[in-house]
């Protein structure tokens, strides 16, 4: 009986500290499923995202289908671009490799870095969208009043599910933060 | 005996006195009681929040609010009923009676103990200065519903999120002591021949909750963090623009979020487990079974998180898994509910007050099981998603399930605590006046929800009148009976009711809590019972 309550003691302290490793490992999870979820968004083009991989096989086209392809452009908030596509849509064979343009100008009279972030739609269709060409890969600089033509080169992959006859490819343009505009922005909050 | 004393540096049921009582507190009887009442207060602060909303929606229209305000009163509402009143309530029934029930003197921790309780306090406080900030003019309080989404609680946020932050950070940290502790007792306290499979199973349901809280809890923290550096200092972990991604924050959410429902209901069916069996002198039916089942909805509640999200624009593959998985825990609910009905069955069942709100949570919190089987249907929840119909399925099983247990756990063991039975006619006039009262209260969103009618919106179209009007009548009846509930309480905390306890208390009840002095002992067994 005496000497129980020491034992107990020594317990004790191992099982807070295997529970302490519990809670800090479940903290570290929470930050871990960041990387994992875009890892997984990748993998199965879950959420839309293309692979952000270039494209450079040649795969055999289907000139039997026709796949409709629209195109989107959207300005982040903060972006005081002028953005869009040179054509709404164009139809394509599967397997075809394809060049289109999006036109964007910089309107204000300072030199601007912007970064573009694709995202097909259907989700499911995100895999099968290939590019082998795209102003998205690198970032963009435009100089103040700049207007640049900015080509895509794509290929529907001919393996698309055959219920999925549009697709939709939109980008958005984000700007890229400069240590000003971080402060500023942080000042503002 | 003597051995044991010397062990001790207090003496033997001497209370120390005055408020030193109170905060330097290493009892788990009187942190229990203060778990328990810190949870009464705020059962009526966050009871007050909802009595606004449905002032607000006796009519459509906007009366008496500003839509801004009522955003504020729906998100304090709901982290102050699940935070403030569930948990801490729970957490309080598991200090007084876990002891109590496995045969240990106290805790095993009991300055963490005191730690983890005062924390709660300062938690709230913070989370309240913000309303009262907002009332004040200064600001707003957390306005982006008690899920808190990203970007509405970043970017959008208001200053006071801030506050909530820190808040949730403090309660995060009272929960995971809390539950720690709780484990430490039941691994090393128990009285010898108490083995893991004769434990009452009210402990058995806290043991694994207590593993819940731990594995979510920090989760929660994590996400709360995240939105502290988005908010704060410069990180994208939730903003598109910076690469992160707000859905992700739903993903984070909601894995500590579906977790969270089963720490909200699983002490509770412990208690229903404990007075069943009480008041229908029958021993419980299936008891390894209710183990497995309890141990089952715990492993499967990590799986099922993104139900919540099936609008957010998943593949089928990810809405059929969730489906499915989400199906698989109305097996083992199935079980426990079963398991209820056949102790019954046959039994010579008494009918006090515990008794009635046990037998009202098992049919009301099955009705509320089988609103969340209508809403784990993917297609059909296209349709009922963020409407009064998951509004109605949470309230009953979280009033007419969660909260009925806890009422059912306080009249069930408030003999014990106090040494005096309470009033039994005001506990009867509490329990119909309260259950007749929710479900006016909570059945008619059933209809408005199926019919389409927006959650977290102050003003509604017309054709949803009449049923509205319904549920704030059943609200403000609801609110008003709880002032019975509050004074029958008091009345037998100071044995007013003229009704001394025996030890036994019930005449079904078994279980070591039943063998000690009515009321217990300051503390408890201070030479281990044998556990045959
Ligand atoms: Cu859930």
């Amino acid at each position: 009986m005496t000497s129980q309550p020491k034992q107990q003691t020594n317990s004790n302290a191992k099982v807070i500290g295997r529970l302490m490793l519990v809670v800090v490992g479940m903290f570290g999870f929470g930050f871990v499923m960041v990387p994992i979820y875009d890892i997984f968004c990748e993998v199965t083009g879950l959420n839309g995202k293309t692979s952000g991989k270039r494209l450079t096989e040649v795969l055999e086209v289907d000139t039997n289908r026709e796949v409709v392809v629209e195109f989107v452009a959207t300005l982040n908030e903060e972006m005081p671009w002028e953005f869009r596509p040179a054509v709404d849509k164009v139809t394509v064979n599967p397997g075809q490799p394809t060049r289109i343009t999006y036109v964007a100008k910089n309107v204000t009279n300072k030199d601007i870095i912007g970064q573009a972030v694709p995202s097909v739609a259907p989700g499911k269709a995100a895999t099968y969208f290939q590019k082998t060409e795209c102003f998205c890969f690198t970032e963009q600089k435009l100089e103040a009043g700049e207007e640049k033509e900015m080509p895509v080169i794509f290929v529907v992959d001919p393996d698309l599910p055959d219920d999925v006859t549009q697709l939709a490819l939109s980008y958005t343009f984000f700007i890229k933060p400069t240590e000003a505009s971080k402060t500023a922005s942080l000042a503002h909050n | 005996m003597s051995a044991v004393i010397e062990e001790h540096h207090d003496h033997h049921d001497h209370k120390p006195t005055g408020i030193g009582r109170w905060l330097f507190s290493t009892n788990h009887k009187d942190i229990g009681t203060m778990y328990l009442w810190f949870s009464f207060i705020m059962f009526f602060v966050g009871g007050s929040m909802a009595l606004v909303i449905r002032a607000e929606l006796f009519q459509p229209g906007l009366q008496l609010v500003e839509p801004e305000f009522f955003n504020q009163m729906t998100t304090l509402h709901g982290l102050i009923m699940v935070f403030g009143v569930i948990m801490p309530a729970f957490v309080g029934l598991a200090n007084w009676m876990v002891p109590m029930m496995i045969g240990a003197p106290d805790m095993a921790l009991p300055r963490m103990n005191n730690w983890s309780f005062w924390l709660l306090p300062g938690a709230f406080g913070l989370l309240i200065a913000s309303l009262i900030m907002s009332l004040m003019g200064m600001g707003s309080a957390p306005n982006f519903g008690w899920t808190f989404y990203a970007p509405l609680s970043t970017k959008y946020g208001p200053a006071s999120t801030d506050f909530f932050i820190f808040s949730v950070h403090m309660m995060g940290i009272s929960s995971i002591m809390g539950a720690i502790n709780i484990i430490a007792t039941i691994m090393n306290m128990r009285a010898p021949g108490m083995t893991y499979m004769k434990m009452p199973i009210f402990v058995w349901t806290w043991f694994i909750t207590a593993y819940l809280l731990i594995a979510v809890m920090p989760v929660l923290a994590g996400a709360v963090t995240m939105m502290l550096t988005d908010r704060n200092f410069g990180t994208s972990f939730f903003d598109a623009a910076g690469g992160g991604d707000p859905v992700m924050f739903q993903h984070i959410f909601w894995f500590f979020g579906h977790p969270e429902v089963y720490i909200m209901i699983l002490p509770s069916f412990g208690i229903i487990s404990e007075i069943v069996p009480t008041f229908a002198r029958k021993k419980i039916f299936g008891y390894s079974s209710m183990v497995y089942a309890t141990a089952s909805i715990a492993f499967l509640s990590f799986i099922v998180w993104a139900h919540h999200m099936f609008t957010t624009g998943m593949p089928v593959a990810g809405e059929l898994f969730f489906m499915y998985a989400t199906m698989l825990i109305a097996i083992p609910t199935g079980v426990k509910v079963f398991n209820w009905v056949s102790t019954m069955w046959k039994g010579s069942m008494t009918f006090e007050t515990p008794m009635l709100f046990a037998i009202a949570f098992i049919f009301l919190f099955t009705i509320g099981g089988f609103t969340g089987l209508m809403l784990c249907i993917a297609p059909a929840d296209f349709q009922y998603h963020d409407t009064y119909f998951v509004v109605a399925h949470f309230h009953y099983v979280l009033v007419t399930g969660a909260a009925f247990g806890i009422m059912a756990g306080v009249y069930y063991w408030i003999p014990k605590w106090t040494g005096n039975m309470y009033d039994e006619t005001l506990g009867k006039w509490h329990f119909w006046l309260t259950t007749i009262s929710a479900n006016v209260l909570f059945f008619p969103m059933h209809f408005v929800g199926l019919a389409g009618m927006p959650r977290r919106i102050p003003d509604y179209s017309i054709q949803f009148a009449e049923f509205n009007a319904m549920a704030t009548v059943g609200a403000f009846v609801f609110g008003f009976t709880q002032l019975i509930f509050l004074y029958n309480v008091i009345k037998t905390a100071r044995g007013r009711t003229g009704v001394k306890a025996t030890d036994q208390v019930w005449e079904g009840s078994h279980g070591l809590e039943w063998t000690l002095p009515s009321p217990a002992p300051f503390h408890s067994f201070t030479t281990p019972p044998q556990v045959k």
